[in-house]
């Protein structure tokens, strides 16, 4: 009973987790955005301190039941390693604690979120794992399934569906997501909760308090017939079925060995006196995966042809002028969203989970490639800009990276400012009328002057109002020049309100 | 006689009576029960309405085959994409047209991508030469063909296109556009063009000389003042019940226009009786109206029987890119049923609902096109259009269908326009603007259209 009340619950919060990442339109996230920010790490960095407390108290009481059914890339790992007890059964059996790895991984962990090395931290830390996955290899299915039936209801004359532009924000990103759903796909499959026991630091974490859990599985000496039938159905190795005991640090309470027991011998109960931990009696080589076969994507890049622009002269009807795709400009300091309050603010907060990048309704946010904030978001214009009506990032995220805006802040908060590149500017170019960039400025920080002082009938140029502009990227976005804009904006290290 | 026995006559008896009704003798209105059908079977082949040109006398048809708007391979007008002309399927055009007596042919160098006259000149070359009349012009839009040696080589080339050694119907294309006389005076007389043409029509490679006018009204007047030296075998106008007295931008209103023509005796051409479609996709409202008062006629039908009905009109074009529009309009004009002065006054006083509708004057020719920037002109406005016309432009937040309509307007929009050809790129360098012949102040509209797509966006309308 126990056992399909936890099934039930973890398929449900899976089911929700997953639809966050997936979902573009938002409304999984009026639903079930409360379920990012009740995990460990998030709610850590958010500073949360009422949902810390929660989980610290629910696993003193009744173990990692976190790790069963709230977080998302447990629950994944418990479906895969379903596969393969299908495909071999009873395949696991007891071994011993590896304290030096998963400790030294913890504080490594630890080291590396306070000295600000994101990067790393996001790699180790388990719901941003998953959201990448997710992000990455689901998404573009997801997105798929859903142009399928975008292009259906067009046909069908309707408005239900619309189509979304499929496309990999940063290949570094999508790599790391790949090796990592292998690995711990490959591991899940043979050995169960491997990596949960070894290298996720928020399952090391939880282990040292579950030790102490109030309730437990325990086995009852006088039922047991020595059969280990438990131990071999054991995900996470923790039960040593010769010397009747529980590695409570490991055991993930999935009630899997409970309802197993042919003689009932394994309950779970309230502690009653302290039980011994399991001392390592033997030295069983773990089977680590070697074959984790890494995916290398060739990057097709489909470089559109970079046919003139200027059709000057019109001989015939119709036809469409090519369009050059835009190129991303170099920035010497890259930019946060709105609410990510500086940049040291977001490397500090930031676990890299992808929930703002998958939620970016206009093709703004993508994973940054740099070292230390691998992973992080960062926003670019090449596609699209920051809307001023979008604050989806700031509702999504969970680690309070990127604070709650609303719509007034939004179009007050400077992440950046305009650059003008007068070396590509259409009016010197072309000797056309323009102005693209100050008609579609949401803060009118950029005006027309004629281009000579002296000749009120010049060309006209853009001019920007640093202090006005709040780095939407309008701007650059909507500037005819291609590849390269003739504005573009440069990030600011601290997001200030203009 | 059992049940099988009894349907087998009656089905023999009716195909019987069907078989002897339909071909020939004039089909009874009943018979249009789907009057959008492309089957042919059920028009008459020898009924079209034919009109004299009183110059050289040839018997016309009052429908004539535009060619700017053939169908591609990919099933939509020529001028929309880069696929190639279905030349497969402009030859089943040509041949249902030719069978059911159509026989004039509108092309010119610069239509369907400049693809049109090619492929107007392969379907046309399988039939008779003395089965069809063409018509084009000397399109020389561009600056870089103002020269005489340029232009008499665009002319050149269209007789190898079309594979004729004489063309009937010749036109100095669209005069009045861009920057009125003086651009007329660059195109036809400083480099000797018209005295060119003219003599061209002496030697007989010209069997009728006339323009097309859009545009500047000075051009049209001075043309025609001097048709004692210039004698125009025809003059090409755009004619329709909303043009009549409703002409947008700097157009002139048809019934001036038609009134000039008809004081001097010259046989009008029809282009635009349909308005690039305006006038058949038209506002729920309309369409009512129409559908009440003769239910199983198209609504463009009515626009056809309108040009038809003024008898100074020589031929009316009609740019079919799909059988169904053949059909429909030789359904109209095998033999064409005039319209009654009641009806007349029917179109008249729906022309003056239709203007209560903000629709843009976009007839999607595509003269504007290729946008330097990449943006798709007519694909945005003719959105636009379709949305007021369905009801889906809100007025603003508290409108009933607010919701809905947003929804069908932005959706709709990225279906039609992609995201980087929409308003939003528009940069107002204004090329656009003179080769409108609707004269519609494109940049204008264009911003326009992009902040009542930003009000949306963001919720502020």
């Amino acid at each position: 009973m126990l056992r399909k009340i936890r099934i039930g619950l973890a398929v449900v919060v899976w089911i929700a987790i997953t639809l966050l990442f997936l979902d573009f339109t938002g409304v999984a996230h009026a639903w079930f955005g409360w379920l990012a920010r009740i995990q460990f790490l998030p709610a850590l960095l958010a500073l949360n301190v009422g949902v810390v407390m929660a989980l610290v108290v629910l696993t003193l009481l009744f173990g990692r039941v976190y790790c069963s059914v709230i977080c998302p890339l447990g629950i994944m790992q418990d479906g895969i390693a379903w596969f393969g007890k299908k495909a071999r059964r009873n395949r696991y059996g007891y071994s011993p604690a590896k304290n030096w790895l998963r400790y030294g991984v913890f504080v490594v962990f630890v080291i590396a979120l306070v000295c600000g090395i994101g990067s790393l931290a996001a790699l180790l830390a388990p719901y941003s794992s998953y959201g990448r996955i997710v992000q990455n290899l689901l998404g573009p299915v997801w997105a798929w399934g859903n142009n399928v039936l975008a292009y259906l209801a067009e046909r069908a004359g309707s408005y239900a569906f619309y189509e979304v532009d499929v496309w990999v924000r940063a290949w570094t990103t999508f790599a790391v997501a790949a090796v990592t759903f292998v690995v711990i796909a490959v591991l899940a499959y043979r050995n169960g909760r491997t990596y949960c026991n070894t290298i996720c630091p928020v399952g090391t974490l939880l282990g040292i308090l579950s030790r102490f859990s109030l309730f437990r599985p325990v086995i009852d000496t006088s039922k047991c017939n020595g059969c280990g039938l438990c131990a071999r159905n054991c995900k996470s190795a923790c039960i040593d079925s010769k010397t009747h005991t529980v590695d409570f640090s490991r055991c993930v309470v999935c009630m899997d060995c409970v309802e197993k027991c042919h003689q009932h011998a394994i309950s779970y109960t309230m502690r009653r006196r302290p039980a011994a931990v399991a001392e390592p009696s033997k030295q069983k080589t773990a089977a680590v995966s070697d074959d984790a076969r890494r995916r290398f994507l060739g990057a097709t890049v489909a470089v559109a042809s970079a046919s003139a622009l200027h059709a000057a002269d019109k001989t015939v009807d119709g036809g469409l002028a090519a369009i050059t795709d835009k190129k991303k400009p170099e920035r010497r300091t890259r930019i946060a969203p709105p609410g990510a309050v500086s940049l040291r603010h977001m490397a500090q907060h930031c676990t890299a989970c992808q929930l703002c990048v998958a939620a970016c309704p206009n093709g703004v946010l993508r994973p940054s490639g740099d070292l230390l904030t691998m992973m992080q978001p960062e926003a670019s214009y090449e596609r699209g800009y920051c809307r001023p009506e979008c604050t989806k990032c700031s509702e999504v995220c969970p680690a309070g990276a990127i604070k709650l805006v609303d719509k007034a802040d939004k179009s007050s908060i400077q992440i950046g400012h305009a650059v003008w590149v007068k070396a590509n500017c259409v009016p010197l170019t072309d000797g056309v009328e323009c102005g693209n960039c100050a008609r579609h400025c949401p803060t009118g920080a950029i005006q027309m002057v004629p281009s000579d002082a002296s000749d009120p009938d010049s060309v006209k140029i853009p001019v920007v109002n640093q202090e006005r502009c709040i780095g939407c990227g309008a701007c650059e976005n909507l500037c005819p020049a291609r590849p390269f804009s003739a504005i573009y904006v440069e990030g600011h290290e601290v997001h200030k309100y203009i | 006689m059992n049940r099988r026995e009894f349907l087998r006559r009656v089905g023999v008896g009716t195909a019987a009576v069907g078989a002897t009704i339909l071909p020939g003798c004039s089909p009874k209105e009943e018979s249009y029960a789907d009057a959008y059908s492309a089957d042919a079977s059920d028009i008459p082949t020898d009924k079209m309405t034919l009109r004299t040109n009183p110059s050289t006398g040839d018997k016309v048809s009052l429908l004539g085959f535009g060619c700017m708007r053939w169908p591609t391979v990919k099933g939509e007008s020529a001028r929309d994409g880069a696929e190639d002309i279905d030349q497969e399927m402009v030859n089943r055009l040509v041949d249902t047209a030719i069978a059911h007596g159509v026989n004039y042919f509108d092309t010119s160098p610069a239509y369907c991508r400049g693809l049109s006259e090619h492929a107007t000149g392969i379907a046309l070359s399988r039939h008779p030469r003395d089965k069809y009349f063409i018509a084009t012009k000397l399109s020389n839009f561009a600056p870089s063909t103002w020269s005489r040696e340029a232009s008499i080589g665009m002319y050149r080339n269209s007789m190898k296109e079309l594979q004729v050694d004489y063309i009937d119907y010749m036109l100095l294309h669209a005069i009045g556009m861009g920057r009125g006389m003086e651009e007329f005076n660059a195109r036809y007389i400083d480099n000797g063009m018209l005295d060119f043409l003219l003599a061209e029509r002496e030697a007989g490679r010209i069997r009728n000389l006339g323009f097309s006018y859009h545009g500047d009204i000075r051009v049209f007047d001075h043309l025609l003042a001097n048709h004692d030296k210039y004698k125009w075998d025809f003059v090409q106008i755009q004619l329709n019940y909303l043009d009549w007295q409703h002409a947008q931008g700097n157009n002139t209103n048809a019934e001036y226009l038609y009134g000039e023509l008809e004081k001097r005796g010259i046989p009008a051409v029809i282009m635009e009786p349909l308005l690039g479609g305006r006038l058949s996709k038209v506002h729920d409202h309309v369409v009512a109206r129409f559908k009440q008062a003769e239910p199983d006629r198209s609504v463009a039908s009515w626009a056809f029987r309108y040009a038809g009905t003024h008898p100074g009109v020589l031929t009316v074009l009609s740019g079919m890119t799909y059988m169904e529009h053949l059909t429909d309009n030789l359904r109209s004009f095998c033999p064409l049923k005039p319209l009654t002065d009641e009806e007349m006054q029917f179109l008249y006083d729906t022309a003056d609902i239709m203007m209560q509708y903000p629709t843009i004057p976009c007839n999607d020719c595509k003269y504007c096109m290729p946008c330097p920037y990449g943006l798709d002109i007519p694909a945005i406005l003719t959105h636009y259009n379709k949305c007021v016309n369905e009801g889906n432009v809100p007025e603003s937040a508290q409108a009933e269908n607010y919701r809905k309509a947003r929804q069908a307007f932005l959706v709709g929009y990225d279906r039609s326009v992609p995201k980087l050809r929409q308003a939003n790129h528009c940069i107002g360098c204004r090329k656009c603007v003179s080769h409108c012949p609707q004269s519609i102040d494109i940049p204008a509209e264009l911003a326009r259209i992009d902040g009542f797509v930003e009000k949306l966006k963001q919720g502020t309308l």
